[in-house]
């Protein structure tokens, strides 16, 4: 399941429908991500972000990103909720869920999605800084992470 | 042919979207690209890095030589940064 809201979650209840009614679960794994806070910690400051991304687009490519991964790994229920608009620092920003028979398949699938969504869900950071504000540059870290999943 | 903008291109070119018509020798993303830029310095200043920018036909990504045309929803946007 997709969701792109602007809408804080709930962590445990996302992760619950995952095996709801389903016995056959025998794990889920999870991640969520979270705004750091970048400003220097002496500076008394916080630094919120702002995301952006591509209604649209965006949902359109988380759901091929997760029907990649249950083409890939037997699942039996996923969920991808990741937000948008301003975030503060500790705020939710993503939650991966992957839900499977074993744990082999629900712990590298989420790694999996969390990967590919990086680098392919059109999603943008704009962090304040104490400078301002300023666009987050993607990584080639994020791409090189990507990659090694094509193997 | 709409045209969307996002992020630090949105911020440079000054707007979010914007309906053009596009002249016949335009065919693919990488001559839109090269026409977009004569429409002004605005224009010329945010695609002048033209590896930080990607671009959605039809909300797919696509190369520089991936054929456009009118009626197309095309989407120029830096290297995405979300999770």
């Amino acid at each position: 399941m997709i969701r792109v809201q602007r809408e804080d979650f709930d962590v445990g209840t996302e992760l619950a429908k995952l095996a709801a009614g389903n016995h056959q679960v025998g794990g889920i794994a999870s991640f969520v991500g979270l705004v750091r806070d970048i400003a220097p910690k002496d500076s008394g400051a916080e630094s919120a972000m702002t995301l952006e991304h591509y209604p649209g687009m965006t949902e359109k490519r988380l759901a091929e990103i997760e029907a990649e991964a249950h083409r890939r790994w037997p699942l039996a229920a996923t969920v991808i909720i990741h937000r948008y608009g301003r975030l503060e620092p500790g705020d939710r920003i993503v939650l991966v869920g992957t839900a499977s028979s074993h744990r082999e398949a629900a712990l590298e699938s989420c790694a999996f999605l969390i990967d590919w969504l990086k680098t392919e869900a059109p999603f943008w950071k704009l962090e304040e800084g104490p400078e301002g504000a300023k666009w987050v540059e993607a990584r080639s870290s994020d791409d090189a992470r990507k990659e090694a999943w094509k193997k | 042919m709409k045209l969307l903008y996002f992020a630090w291109l949105r911020q440079k070119i000054g707007k979010a979207e914007e309906t053009l018509d596009v002249p016949p020798h335009v065919k693919e993303v990488g001559q839109l690209l090269d026409w977009l830029e004569s429409l002004g310095p605005n224009y010329a200043t945010a695609l002048k890095e033209r590896r930080a920018v990607k671009v959605a036909v039809n909300q797919d990504y696509v190369g520089l030589t991936h054929p456009v045309k009118s009626g197309d929803e095309v989407a120029l946007f830096p290297p995405v940064t979300g999770g």
